[in-house]
């Protein structure tokens, strides 16, 4: 059968005229903001000069861009899914890669080992940096995502304020430990507790609200705890934050803190060093976001956890079934505050340091916008969004060669938060739910278990 | 086939801020039978039904469950008196399979007859049978209101609460759904509260039914009197077949 591309001759013309209009879009849009640069001269009088080449490469990447797209690659994919149309193969199949398959093992594995990976590539000053940066860090956003993909991706409650039950658990730990000298593993647990107690507090006048309306109300929930942080100074000590908190001890038996008779280099006769504190960490929050994915997945075959997806269904179809919404919705909060607590004592021995500047709405967005990209309820998504997210935004820091392309004034770090957003218009284009958008069932009969390979199923319930 | 009263719904008054929809209903279903409530758009037939589930509640009357007043019980509470409804606009969950909706209607308590239920929803409604793991939002209207019929079916109720069920459907798909509903009635003796648009396929089933006005029950009888009435030809069946 003859190509309707091909044999169409308006199909050349009008990707020439599309990527010329591109062009003069793109050369209006950009005439301000990369065509004009303002700087300050000698006298310190704000004066302007032109970037014409600059702006012409903008120009041409766009009238090029769109001129490839329409004339050669949209036509490319039509003619694929034409012939796969044709051919009757649906691009849904059970049968997966090898690697697809078994992506979870192999995560699982390169994750435990991921340490001594860096330990051996880099070795120890150069692995603090890998260890630290990318691996803890990544973690914790991966946590908090997972923590708040129980209230956003199950229960359906869009919750903007989420950071806040990450403060309560980050200044339990470092008031706690302060004042009264509790070890991290004491506090971690009670953290946990204090966390999922504010969630039900924030649960409670918010209620009946729902979508907008919720989103508002733990927006500004959010920005209550941030506030007390600030201004409660005689026992939070304001901006100046809480300095000095204790580390996390090897469950009391070996410490951390250089001068302790027990600490966990001298004993073991190591050079001292504070890899092997990251190290410990790593693990710890490893540990924690695999807690956090075990009680996730029970939950969702549990009652309870079908409850808070029927809630993010249909809340009135909900109710004439006999679901307490009331008590489904607590839980949600509760359970996913919890997970925000564990995490932020978690940061609180981490960091050494908190101040309400680590728990600023920005978190929420960032956390959500986690959730929201991995694809709400997939936990394997969210992951792989956190690990974009977040490890692209460290990667960002290193990328000093392009400093080479762009001039020695160019700073990676500042263009963040454009990165961020122009990932999330294209994730939000191609993959409207999502990186994970399919829901896997937590019910089937038989015969459809034996098929189930991926994670959200694992264990068979 | 009139036995002892399951339901008994008297002087219910039901307000919607100040407005009040109902103003003082009086309706009896006894056990085995099919009861349907026909009226028309705003005649209060759908805020009966949400009443007597509890969302809202009575402002006055009382509503009488199998010896037992459930007029100020919480919405969930009712619902686990075994009064199982499919709601206006059947609400089924999308995102959920055909397999989870069905489950999501079984007694969480009690998983005991969880697969023979499902097994009997299944002959009831083949449909859902080969549709089981696709998701709820895919199916078709019709499909959707077997699977809300299912659902509530799942819970073993004494009482089945249909709003509305023809909804939107293919007059064919219409019967095939009266058809299973009075199967049920036949073989297992459900009893069935009906609230219908469509008067003659509702009054052909029942073996009773209500007319009712402007929040008021203005008529009552057997399904076969109610057909024959002139009033009621005249303002439900004649008038929609021009």
């Amino acid at each position: 059968m003859a190509n309707p591309i091909e044999t169409n001759p308006g199909g050349m013309a009008k990707a020439v005229r599309e990527g010329v209009f591109a062009g003069i879009i793109a050369f209006f849009m950009f005439l301000l903001y990369v065509g004009i640069e303002t700087y300050q001269d000698i006298n310190n009088a704000l004066v302007w000069r032109t970037r014409w080449e600059l702006l012409a490469v903008f120009v041409a990447v766009a009238a090029i861009g769109r001129f490839l797209t329409v004339g050669f690659i949209k036509p490319h994919i039509d003619r694929r899914k034409l012939n796969k149309a044709k051919s009757g193969v649906l691009e849904i199949s059970d049968k997966k890669s090898f690697f697809h398959r078994h992506f979870l093992k192999f995560a699982l594995v390169f994750l435990l080992v991921y340490p001594f990976l860096s330990l051996l590539i880099v070795g120890k000053q150069g692995s603090l940096k890998y260890v630290d940066n990318f691996g803890i860090q990544i973690l914790i956003y991966v946590m908090l995502a997972w923590g708040l993909n129980i209230v956003v991706g199950l229960a359906g409650l869009l919750d903007l304020g989420y950071v806040a039950f990450y403060a309560v658990g980050a200044y339990s730990y470092a008031l706690l430990s302060s004042y009264f000298g509790l070890s991290f593993w004491v506090l971690l647990p009670l953290s946990g507790i204090f966390a999922a107690l504010w969630g039900i507090m924030l649960g409670f006048p918010v209620l009946r609200l729902r979508g907008d309306y919720l989103a508002i109300v733990t927006l500004a929930f959010g920005e209550i705890i941030r506030l007390v942080l600030i201004n409660w100074t005689v026992v939070t000590k304001g901006t100046f934050g809480i300095a000095g908190i204790a580390k996390a001890s090897v469950f009391g038996i070996w410490s951390f803190d250089v001068g302790a008779p027990n600490n966990f280099a001298k004993v073991f006769g190591l050079a001292s060093s504070s890899v092997y504190y990251k190290i410990f960490l790593f693990y710890v929050i490893l540990a924690l976001c695999l807690l956090t994915a075990y009680v996730t997945i029970r939950l969702r075959r549990m009652p309870i956890g079908r409850a808070w997806e029927a809630l993010r269904e249909d809340e009135i179809a909900c109710r004439s079934l006999g679901i307490n919404t009331v008590a489904t919705k607590l839980t949600a909060f509760a359970t996913g505050a919890m997970f925000g607590g564990f995490a932020g004592s978690f940061f609180a021995a981490r960091q050494g340091f908190v101040s309400p500047e680590s728990f600023v709405f920005l978190e929420s967005a960032v956390i959500l916008a986690i959730v929201v990209l991995g694809g709400m309820g997939s936990l394997t998504g969210i992951a792989i969004a956190a690990v974009v997210m977040v490890g692209g935004t460290e990667v960002l820091r290193e990328m000093s060669f392009l400093k080479l392309v762009f001039g020695p004034d160019f700073t990676p770090e500042l263009y963040r938060m454009l990165l961020f957003g122009l990932a999330m218009i294209i994730v939000m284009l191609f993959k409207p739910r999502g990186f994970v958008g399919s829901r896997e069932p937590t019910a089937f009969l038989k015969e459809r278990r034996a098929v189930s390979g991926s994670f959200t199923k694992e264990g068979h319930g | 086939m009139a036995g002892e009263t399951l339901l008994s719904v008297k002087g219910v008054e039901t307000f919607y801020g100040n407005i009040r929809a109902l103003a003082g209903v009086d309706v009896e279903v006894n056990k085995g039978e099919i009861v349907s409530l026909i009226g028309a758009n705003g005649a209060g037939k759908s805020t009966l039904m949400m009443t007597i589930c509890g969302s809202p509640q009575a402002r006055a009357g009382s509503v009488i469950f199998d010896g037992e007043d459930i007029t100020k019980l919480p919405t969930h509470l009712i619902a686990r008196k075994r009064i199982a409804q499919s709601p206006e606009g059947r609400r089924i969950f999308p995102r959920m399979t055909v397999f989870e909706n069905l489950q999501m209607g079984a007694n969480l308590d009690n998983l005991k007859y969880f697969k023979e239920d499902v097994e009997k929803i299944f002959t009831l409604f083949p449909r859902l049978k080969e549709r089981q793991s696709q998701r709820g939002g895919t199916l078709s209207g019709g499909e959707q209101q077997m699977l809300s019929i299912g659902r509530a079916l799942m819970a073993r109720p004494k009482l089945l609460l249909l709003d509305e069920p023809s909804l939107g459907l293919a007059p064919l798909i219409v019967k095939g759904i009266f058809e299973a509903i009075k199967k049920l009635n036949k073989e297992e003796g459900l009893t069935v509260f009906l609230v219908e648009q469509n008067a003659f396929a509702a009054l052909k089933l029942s073996d009773r039914a209500y007319v009712m006005v402007n929040g008021k029950v203005t008529m009552s009888g057997s399904g076969k009197d109610l057909l024959a009435n002139p009033e009621v030809r005249a303002a439900y069946l004649e008038g929609g077949r021009h």
